[in-house]
This record gives C-alpha cells, sequence and structure tokens, in this order.
C-alpha cells in the first residue's frame, strides 16, 4: 500500500488481503533501429523524405493559389482553387507530422520512465505557514473583528454589479402586444409569396395551395421580414364538405378555401408541407402535424396549439382578402398569450 | 576564472543564454523538458480537441478579415450566378463572396467548418474516455468540471458560428432557438426580444452573434483550456493499469525529446486530416439553401450533429401537454426538451461528486479504471449514451423514415419508447457484459490460457493444456479496487437519516454484484493443486513463478 492510500479513508473500498505483487516495469524491448545501424539510416531516410514530401506540398498550396484566379461565373476556378491549395495544405502538414511522429517512434528512446508524483495537498508545515499568513492578513486588516466594515462590504458587492445587468436592458425593445399583432387586418389581399401578387379566388382550384402573404409587405421600407415572419399564411382549397368547421368561424372560409398561419405554434418552423389527401399540414423540423379539415387541430408531434385561422372573404372584385387580423397570437406559445 | 557566459556559444546556445537571463527559462526547461507523460491512444483524443482549437482560431481569423456581420439587405453582386441579383444581408453576401470570390476562402470556410464538428466530437469523446477509465476521481474532480464547461461552451461556439451566414438553414435554426426561448415562463419574450433586438429575426442578431462568436466563446475556451491544462500539469497525467504503474507514479517518456516530436506531429496530423477533408468534401453549402426568408423551408435539414440532440428533444417531445396555469401557459413541447437536457447536462457534470458521495473513497487515483472493473459506472455511462444516442437520432426521424420507407410517426414513437427503455437495457446489458468479462479475467489468472491442446492423461482422462498467463499481463488482470456495499447506520443521535439510506441503496446498486480481484492465496492455489497435472510451461521466458520472487 503507497503512501497515498495510508492517508486517506479508502471508503467502501474492500481491502484484498495479500494482493498479487506489482511485477514493476516490463523491461524494454530492443527495436531494430536501436540495434542495427542500418536500419537507423534507413528511418532517417524516411523521415526526410516526409520532410520533403512536406516542402512539395506547400508548393502545391502556393500554386494552387496563382494557377486558378478567380473568373466571375466560373465555378470550376474556384473548385479547382479549392481544392489544390487544401491538398497542398493537407500534403505539407501531413508530411511534417508523419516525419515527427515517425522520428519519435523510431530514432528517439522509447525506454519507459518512471516519476514519482506528489500529492496535491500541501505538507503539513505548508499548510500551517499558509493559514499562519491568512490569520496575519485577517488581524492586520481586522477583517473578522470589524463586523460593521465586512457586512456592508457584503452589501456593496451584492449590489454593485446590478446597473452591469440594467445597463443591458436596451438590447431589446419591451415586448408589448406585438407578439398578438400581424400586419393582416380587414380587407388585407392576400398575395402570393414572394411575388406580391394578390390572389383571386376563381384562381384558386380544388387542392392546390398557396403560399401567402399580405399584399403590401413587399413594398415595406422596414421589418420586412419581421412582418412576414408572423404574417406567412398558408392557402388551400379543398372540397367545402371535406371540411368539419365549427359552426361559429363557418364564415372564415370562403367556398372550401381556407387560410392558416403558416409559422408552427411549436417553435415557429413555416409549416410548409401539405398532404393533399389526408388534409394534413407537416411541419419539416419538428414532424408536427395538424388536420387542416379540423381547424388545424395537432394530430401529431410536439405542437400543441393548432394553428391560428385567418378569417377571409372576397371583396368587390373577387380577390380573397382578409376579414380581420388573427384573433390569436400565431406562432411558438409563450407564457402571457392568452392574457 | 574565464565567465562562461561570455564565451562563444553558438546560435542555439546564444539565444538560449539570452532567454534565461532575461527570462530565469532555464529553470523551466528543466522543471518541464523531461516530464514524463504516459502514452495510451486514448489520451490523444483530448488532444485532437485541443490542436482542433488551434486550427479553428487560425482559420476563422482569416474569415474575420472577410466576413462583415451586418444584416442589412444588399443586392447580390457576386461570382456565383445562380444568386445574382438577389436580395440578402451583408452577411450572407459576403459569406458567398468568401467562398467564390476570395481565393483560398472556400477551403477556409471549409476547414473552419469541419475543424469545428471535430472540437466537439473530440472534446466529447475524450470525455466518454475520461468517465468510462474513471479518471474524474479525485484529486481531478475540478478538471472534469472545467471540461465539461468546454464542451459546453463548444457547444456555443459551433452554434453562434453556425448561425452567422444567415443563410436560410440557420435562419430557421435561430428561428427554433426563439421559439424555445419565447416559451420559457415569464422571462420568455423579453429575453427573446433583448437578444434579436425586438422581433425575430431583427436586424441585430447576427453582429451580436458575432462578438459571441469571435470574442466571448472563445476568450472562455482559452481559459478555460488554460486552466485544464494547468491542472493536467499539476495532477500528472493518469495512467492506464499495468506493470510498474501505481498511484504514487507515472509511467511514460519524457516531453523532451519523445512528446516534442509526437504531440507536436500529431498536431500537423490533425490539421492535415482536416484540410483533406475540406479539399475534398463539401460542408455547409450555404449557396445552395439561399438567404433567410421566414417562410420557405426545406424538408430533411439537420443542425450541426452536436446540435442534433438538442433538435432531436424537441422532436419527441409530448404532445399537448401544455399547462395553463391562472391564464399563464407553459408550453411543455418546449420546457420537457429544455429542462430534460438541462438535467442530463447537470447530471453529467455532478458524475465525479456523486460517484464520489456513494464510495466516500478520499484516495487520490491516478491508475485507471479498466471499464470492465467498474461494472456499475460503465453501465451509467452506456445508459447516458443510449440516452444522448437516441435524441441524436430523433433529430433524423425524418431522413429513417424516407429512407427505410417507414412512417414517419411510427419511427418518432419508437424513438420516444427507446428514449426512456434503451438507457434500461443499456444499463443491465453493459453491466452484465462487465460482469462476465471480470469473470473470464479471473477465470484466466486462475487456470490460465486455452492452449486448444487436448492431452489423454495417464489413466485415460483428456484434459485440455492452460497456459498460465505471464506476470506482467497477469498484473493488469489483478490490478484493481473493489468496493463493498454499506448499510444504513445509524449517526450519532441514533437515527438513521434519508441520506444515509438513500447512499445505502445506492452503493448495492453499485457493488451488490461484484467480482473481487484474485488474491495471492487464491492464484498459488489454483496453481498448486491441479496445476502441473494440466498446466505447460508458458512459451515466453518469463515465468509466473517470478511471481513470489
Amino acid at each position: 500500500m503507497s503512501e497515498l492510500e495510508k492517508r486517506y479513508s479508502p471508503g467502501l473500498a474492500a481491502q484484498t488481503k495479500r494482493p498479487i505483487e506489482d511485477p514493476g516495469i516490463e523491461p524494454h524491448r530492443v527495436r531494430m533501429t536501436d540495434k542495427s545501424e542500418k536500419h537507423a539510416r534507413t528511418a532517417e531516410k524516411q523521415i526526410a523524405a516526409m520532410f520533403g514530401v512536406s516542402v512539395i506540398g506547400a508548393i502545391i498550396a502556393i500554386w494552387g493559389f496563382f494557377a486558378f484566379p478567380i473568373v466571375d461565373g466560373d465555378l470550376s476556378a474556384t473548385r479547382n482553387n479549392s481544392l489544390w491549395m487544401g491538398l497542398g495544405m493537407a500534403l505539407s502538414m501531413l508530411g511534417i507530422g508523419f516525419g515527427a511522429v515517425h522520428w519519435a517512434k523510431t530514432l528517439m528512446p522509447d525506454n519507459e520512465v518512471s516519476e514519482l508524483r506528489h500529492q496535491a495537498r500541501s505538507s503539513e508545515e505548508t499548510r500551517a505557514q499558509a493559514l499562519e499568513v491568512v490569520k496575519l492578513a485577517d488581524g492586520e486588516s481586522g477583517f473578522t473583528r470589524r463586523k460593521l466594515i465586512r457586512r456592508t462590504m457584503y452589501g456593496a458587492l451584492a449590489f454593485f454589479p446590478i446597473p452591469g445587468i440594467i445597463i443591458f436592458g436596451d438590447l431589446g425593445p419591451v415586448v408589448g402586444d406585438t407578439l398578438r399583432h400581424t400586419m393582416w387586418k380587414s380587407g388585407t389581399r392576400l398575395a402570393k409569396d414572394p411575388t406580391g401578387i394578390p390572389i383571386k379566388a376563381s384562381d384558386v382550384t380544388i387542392g392546390s395551395v398557396f403560399h401567402v402573404i399580405p399584399e403590401g409587405l413587399e413594398d415595406l421600407e422596414e421589418h420586412k421580414l419581421e412582418e412576414k415572419a408572423k404574417a406567412a399564411v398558408l392557402l388551400v382549397r379543398v372540397n367545402p364538405e371535406d371540411l368539419n368547421e365549427d359552426p361559429a368561424k363557418a364564415d372564415w372560409s370562403y367556398q372550401g378555401i381556407v387560410a392558416y398561419s403558416k409559422i408552427c405554434t411549436h417553435v415557429g418552423c413555416p409549416v410548409a408541407l401539405y398532404e393533399q389527401h389526408t388534409h394534413h399540414l407537416l411541419c419539416p423540423c419538428h414532424q408536427s402535424t395538424f388536420d387542416l379539415a379540423n381547424h388545424c387541430e395537432v394530430v401529431f408531434g410536439p405542437a400543441s396549439r393548432p394553428l391560428p385561422q385567418l378569417p377571409i372573404t372576397v371583396d368587390a372584385e373577387g380577390y380573397l382578402v382578409a376579414q380581420s387580423d388573427f384573433l390569436e397570437p400565431v406562432g411558438p406559445s409563450f407564457w402571457d398569450m392568452r392574457k | 576564472m574565464t565567465n562562461s557566459t561570455e564565451q562563444k556559444q553558438g546560435f542555439v546556445g546564444g539565444t538560449a543564454n539570452y532567454l534565461d537571463e532575461r527570462l530565469g527559462l532555464g529553470a523551466v526547461v528543466k522543471g518541464f523538458g523531461r516530464k514524463i507523460f504516459p502514452d495510451h491512444w486514448s489520451f490523444m483524443l483530448g488532444e485532437v480537441a485541443l490542436y482542433s482549437f488551434v486550427i479553428l482560431v487560425l482559420s476563422g481569423t482569416f474569415l474575420t478579415f472577410f466576413y462583415q456581420p451586418s444584416m442589412a439587405e444588399v443586392h447580390y453582386d457576386g461570382s456565383y450566378a445562380p444568386l445574382k441579383g438577389a436580395q440578402m444581408s451583408i452577411a450572407y453576401a459576403s459569406s458567398l463572396d468568401i467562398s467564390f470570390d476570395i481565393r483560398g476562402g472556400l477551403i477556409m470556410r471549409q476547414v473552419h467548418h469541419w475543424a469545428a464538428l471535430l472540437f466537439v466530437a473530440a472534446a466529447g469523446l475524450h470525455m466518454l474516455r475520461v468517465f468510462f477509465t474513471g479518471a474524474f476521481r479525485k484529486p481531478r474532480e475540478l478538471n472534469w468540471v472545467v471540461g465539461f464547461l468546454l464542451f459546453v461552451m463548444g457547444m456555443a461556439a459551433g452554434f453562434t458560428g453556425y448561425s452567422l451566414p444567415d443563410d436560410l438553414l440557420s435562419g430557421n435554426g435561430l428561428r427554433i432557438i426563439d421559439g424555445m426561448i419565447k416559451g420559457i415562463p415569464v422571462i420568455g419574450p423579453a429575453i427573446s426580444s433583448g437578444f434579436f433586438g425586438g422581433e425575430f429575426p431583427g436586424t441585430e442578431v447576427v453582429a451580436r452573434l458575432y462578438s459571441l462568436h469571435i470574442m466571448i466563446v472563445p476568450a472562455l475556451i482559452i481559459v478555460l483550456i488554460g486552466v485544464h491544462l494547468m491542472m493536467v500539469v499539476i495532477h500528472k497525467h493518469t495512467h492506464y493499469s499495468g506493470p510498474g504503474r501505481r498511484d504514487d507514479n507515472v509511467v511514460g517518456y519524457p516531453l523532451m525529446p519523445v512528446y516534442v516530436a509526437k504531440a507536436g506531429g500529431f498536431f500537423f496530423l490533425v490539421f492535415g486530416v482536416v484540410a483533406a477533408i475540406a479539399a475534398t468534401f463539401t460542408i455547409n453549402p450555404i449557396w445552395n439553401y439561399g438567404p433567410y426568408d421566414p417562410s420557405p423551408v426545406s424538408a430533411g435539414t439537420q443542425p450541426d450533429w452536436y446540435i442534433g440532440w438538442l433538435d432531436g428533444a424537441l422532436r419527441l417531445a409530448p404532445s399537448g401537454w401544455d399547462v395553463v396555469i391562472a391564464g399563464f401557459v407553459i408550453p411543455m413541447g418546449v420546457m420537457v426538451p429544455l429542462v430534460v437536457s438541462l438535467v442530463f447536462l447537470a447530471l453529467v457534470a455532478a458524475y465525479p461528486f456523486i460517484e464520489n458521495w456513494v464510495t466516500k473513497d478520499k484516495r487520490e487515483h491516478h491508475v485507471l479504471d479498466r471499464p470492465r472493473n467498474a461494472p456499475t459506472r460503465t453501465a451509467i455511462g452506456a445508459a447516458g449514451v443510449t440516452f444522448y444516442g437516441v435524441l441524436w437520432a430523433g433529430a433524423s426521424t425524418d431522413l429513417i423514415a424516407t429512407n427505410f420507407q417507414m412512417s414517419l410517426n411510427q419511427v418518432l414513437i419508437a424513438m420516444q419508447i427507446l428514449l426512456i427503455l434503451g438507457p434500461v437495457i443499456a444499463y443491465w446489458v453493459t453491466k452484465r457484459a462487465c460482469l462476465s468479462l471480470q469473470r473470464k479475467d479471473r477465470e484466466m489468472v486462475l487456470h490460465g490460457r486455452e492452449t486448444g491442446r487436448v492431452v489423454r492423461l495417464p489413466h485415460g482422462e483428456y484434459i485440455e493444456v492452460h497456459e498460465p498467463v505471464d506476470k506482467y499481463e497477469l498484473w493488469k488482470l489483478v490490478d484493481f479496487k473493489e468496493y463493498e456495499p454499506v448499510l444504513p447506520r445509524p449517526d450519532a443521535s441514533g437515527r438513521i437519516t434519508v441520506g444515509n439510506r438513500l447512499r445505502s441503496a445506492i452503493s448495492r446498486l453499485y457493488f451488490e454484484d461484484r467480482i473481487a480481484p484474485v488474491s495471492k492465496a487464491e492464484y498459488e492455489l489454483a496453481h498448486a493443486d491441479h496445476a502441473p497435472a494440466i498446466e505447460d510451461k508458458p512459451k515466453s521466458k518469463r515465468k509466473p513463478k517470478a511471481l513470489t520472487k
């Protein structure tokens, strides 16, 4: 048993009575390069050759840079440039790496050496001296003795970082009710994404799907992506008989044309896949599945809320328009969304 | 008397003298030059991680010279024809320029991305090596925690960098992060607003991620690596059990020259392999995805591998568990994955302290355990790996379903079941396998190796000749520590506390089934009795007889 083991409690470790003894380090096995000068010479040449290959690799990389200048519209220049510089650099570095390792393994000594460890713990004497230092410093400063100073200092140290947190307050605006509203309002035309061309009800055949944005989105000067991230809608026309509509929401659709938020209620991916014969919408990110025929209720996957429905109708010219904004927040749930 | 420093010394001697007289480097070389490092392939995993990080700093610095972290909109006017004229952010346009209009840009982007994938992979494998060999035991518990933080920082560095090109794929990744943040009760929406500078996606987040990615996270990683390596120097490296390897020594080769050459050369090997992969295999072809737009998404997309387990957790989340308390919504589709993954990480970080709370072994351990010799720890590790692995595979449910022509829903449900059952099965199987391997080791020590030679004894009995294991190999098979479960004991006031009961129960879980190392008495008994009849003389010159000295 070593000194280390005697000093500390072994806990639940069982002590083997008369264990088998450690035979000590194995005798060194002589390598060919240790006993034959010829083999050592061969190894030396191999190592030198690898370092030589490394130089060649570097030259290839430099050649690759100059040999393939960028030509506008010609991707092969980029490809060759990247390939040859990469392969050249790889060769150059592998040459050095293999050379150095081969050197270590063949020509440098491989006798195993044993070195004693020292425990992390300081010696008793050092610990006593360290304790003295701490006590001295405590006495000189009066840290323990002067309670008033100590406690007010703790207070100060607890308070001083708070401005450091508050200072980040303007990282973003106060949330307000932006999460509850989108660009849609009464009369906004439904337009195709990304062209922005309004959609006529008569253009929507049964079974077809449109990716929809509110008309005017493309003309926004700022916050275009923010608005799109909330307002994106999927428009589908199904046979009205297939729709299992809530009577209260019966007038939200128009002749089997229904519009639902495209933003998944799980974590916000676009719900972009529509399966025509089942009327299911699938989010490709986490596979939440919504039943379009049943007010987009969740039929599978991690989402919990149905996709919000956009109430639509047609205007005088036959274009599809929103009756109002969504009546509930779109996208991922957040804690005070129902307030 | 001649002053030796004034003698002619040549260039090397002169330089050494110059530096020593100004920095006292002589003491450093004397102290560290012959420091002993043990040799084992598994010790290179941490090195791979370290070198990948160096590669990341080098290639990343190159990229910063050309990349512009701005979300202002421009019309693309670079060499990549399919996107000419498209509206996109400056961040995406400059990423395309790095790929197509700067010589060496694409190769450096790919080196950077591949090295990042390798960094997290090597760090993860290194953690597994440390876990399964018990290298986290006293005195290295704190270094385990530092290493854990490095792993988490590696994921953070990866994620913040992944989002910088502002392409469609990474934008959807940010969208998912936004959705998760928003789901956090009370503070979620405010944090989201602070992170994105308003509503998602805003115009700030890329620049903020850039600060994190090139300054804060790498600085933390560098500090943590410094602490990590300093502790390696303080503790000296562990070594595997073997002849002459004890808890109070370290057996291996000296830093100078052997490890300077091996480890130095290994850096070039890692860099060379990364460069070769980057030259020949495309990674993250951002030009195929297009600029970020909140509306489109492509099916079958995947995050970088190290984020996969979190994405898998989101996919396997239960449906319809949302809780509404006084009108406030707690979205469980987000909170369950978030809490489960945080608890998993916390358990990983705390494992050394948990195990020590059970064993109460206060000794320093420098000889590594063979995984089989700590069956319960190995089984717990296997359960953890399985849990992580199922979450990870969970991020590919759609690809599994399409590639193997299966129902997406059934694949996902199967994953949910596996997530619960898999770790239990892995635990049980691994524990049994470890105990069996230990029994095999005992058998080997007591009865030697089966030679396949069958002989007939004078009285007609047929036996197979066994060859004893030589003493050096034998030592590997018997050098391990065995622990015993503890019974609940009353404390000073005569009560048995809950903690005491719990510790006792866990100690039974750990150590009830155990195999003791062969003692000398057992060895001698086995070999004295029938040994002459069935044992052959060992072929090698090293005889086990020497065991008795």
